[in-house]
């Protein structure tokens, strides 16, 4: 499904990615005192990304080397019955136990809430861990579940009808954010870049 | 990546590259659920599975349990002894009526080849083929399509060697079909009884000697000698047939040292495996056991995903590439 976009603004460009990442860093070190003990998992796709870039900044002001894990949701998604095709599952890869760990959930933008709603189900089924808490380098409001995220990159006012869309080096080979205007279209959308049920290359958020 | 479209899974011949490459795939991401303590995750939620095993079965009928339950959906076991079936109704009619209480998704085994693509055509229901006659066993097919990659990295250009009882063996056409088409060399052997004239022509070598191919083969796959079968009016005895085609640890010196063995089970000990080579360093057959779940919850999650929201999608847009044929007609490689 292609749908029509026009770019509206651009939100965050290389540099702004690096100094909102790093924000967070400090905020989660603030707040814990210390790395020990803090694991990051990212929600795929992009949200491993960030997590990996988080965890990098995290190693160099704590001293340690931060866990990243990345989390495929597709399983936990609550839409699943009413997608035409089954999206395709990727394999959660978290290479240590999240028991008794605090966790902290990554991803790139914060929407309705309800990949993040999936993200705790799925971790709840991987171990009872000390804490969870949720990192987005964008938050771009509209929640349709009671959602709230521990550490914010930016918060950036939007119309439902828009498109946030996180393009990363690793993937999109440049780093930027940018809000694309579209016309309204239906509702499977919302669930972001984690269900590829759009062919768009950021995935709309 | 190609998106499963297709309501059914009947077989793999109709299959494409790019189908059977995104099945396996798929079971790669569902390895791990079953490697973790909770091991269930909510993708079928609310759904219901009815496992129609008209003929024995444990392993597959277990391990389509298994994947079913891992993947939270609710499962109706139809047995043919506790069913309708011994008065009289026939298949179709159970189909229509297991379809008319909501199940989204029907295994059907049966001894007759072509019973699951008949019930798949007749009801709007997912059909999953768990074994018809001597057509085709996909699920089986896939499992040791992905033991194989996992095991040996790739299935292009591999040497594959199909042991035994050719003719009868639903297995050995869904492997034919499903190694042929992602580009293994496929060789099948066993007595001249037991191999279907015309095999070369779907793009498999015959030897009935087992020493020649023996020496170039990556995987070995034994199949059963099916005793249910009236197998003594193909051979001679079984054991002439060990003797000639039976694996032994003194037959694999002449294979490679990286050789894997595979068996669908269940395996008649010493006749066509002898228990050192079955219980032996080169057998994968229980690893094949452990497979075939992740396969399985592959396959009941993309047929789910191509059913749902069926009310106002009709049957017809189904893919049937394959018209029913009667189960003389359906033998197509003898």
């Amino acid at each position: 499904m292609k749908t029509q976009t026009r770019l509206k603004a651009h939100l965050l460009d290389e540099q702004g990615i690096q100094k909102a990442l790093t924000r967070i860093g400090h905020e989660i070190l603030e707040r814990h005192r210390q790395t020990q003990g803090i694991a990051l998992i990212g929600i795929r796709s992009r949200g491993e990304m960030v997590a990996q870039r988080l965890a990098r900044i995290l190693n160099e002001l704590g001293g340690t080397q931060v866990p990243v894990g990345a989390l495929d949701i597709t399983l936990y998604r609550d839409d699943l019955s009413l997608i035409s095709a089954s999206p395709v599952v990727h394999a959660t890869d978290i290479p240590f136990d999240v028991q008794g760990r605090k966790i902290v959930i990554v991803d790139d933008v914060l929407f309705t809430g309800r990949t993040v709603r999936a993200a705790l189900d799925a971790l709840a089924d991987l171990g009872r861990p000390e804490s969870i808490e949720l990192a987005v380098l964008v938050d771009r409001g509209h929640r349709e579940l009671p959602i709230k995220a521990d550490y914010v990159g930016k918060n950036v006012p939007t119309a439902q009808s828009e498109l946030v869309q996180v393009r990363l080096k690793e993937v999109d080979g440049a780093d930027e954010v940018v809000i694309e205007s579209r016309r309204p279209t239906n509702k499977e959308d919302t669930f972001g870049d984690a269900g590829e049920t759009v062919s768009r290359p950021g995935g709309d958020k | 990546m190609t998106r499963w479209t297709r309501k059914d899974l009947l077989g793999l011949e109709e299959l494409s590259r790019e189908e059977l490459l995104l099945i396996l795939d798929q079971a790669k991401a569902f390895q791990q659920v079953s490697l973790r303590s909770i091991k269930k995750v909510p993708a079928l939620r609310g759904k219901t599975v009815a496992l129609c095993f008209l003929e024995p079965s444990t392993r597959t009928r277990t391990s389509f349990e298994l994947a079913a339950k891992r993947l939270s959906a609710d499962i109706l076991q139809i047995q043919p002894s506790s069913s309708s079936l011994v008065k009289g109704e026939t298949v179709l009619d159970t189909a229509r009526a297991i379809e008319a209480m909501q199940v989204e998704i029907v295994v059907i085994r049966h001894s007759t080849s072509g019973v699951p693509a008949m019930v798949a055509r007749a009801i709007r229901s997912s059909v999953i083929n768990a074994g018809d006659g001597s057509h085709e066993h996909p699920t089986q097919g896939l499992v040791d399509l992905f033991t194989i990659l996992e095991k040996k990295g790739r299935i292009e250009g591999l040497n594959v060697l199909i042991v035994g009882d050719i003719l009868h063996s639903r297995v050995a056409r869904s492997n034919l079909w499903g190694l042929t088409r992602l580009g293994a060399k496929v060789t099948v052997c066993g007595p001249p009884t037991l191999i279907p004239t015309g095999i070369e022509s779907f793009g498999a070598k015959v030897s009935y000697r087992l020493e020649e191919p023996l020496g170039a083969a990556d995987v070995l796959i034994a199949l059963r000698l099916q005793m249910e079968r009236q197998q003594e009016k193909y051979i001679p005895s079984s054991r002439e047939y060990t003797r000639l085609y039976g694996i032994d640890r003194e037959k694999l010196k002449g294979a490679k040292p990286d050789l894997i063995l595979m068996h669908p089970g269940p395996v008649n000990r010493g006749v066509e495996l002898s228990p050192e080579v079955a219980d032996g360093p080169q057998s994968v057959i229980l690893e094949q056991v452990t497979n075939g779940i992740a396969v399985r919850m592959a396959v009941l999650y993309l047929v789910a995903g191509a059913h749902s929201g069926s009310a106002d999608s009709p049957v017809d847009a189904a893919v049937h590439p394959e018209p029913f044929e009667s189960p003389q007609g359906k033998r197509s490689l003898t």
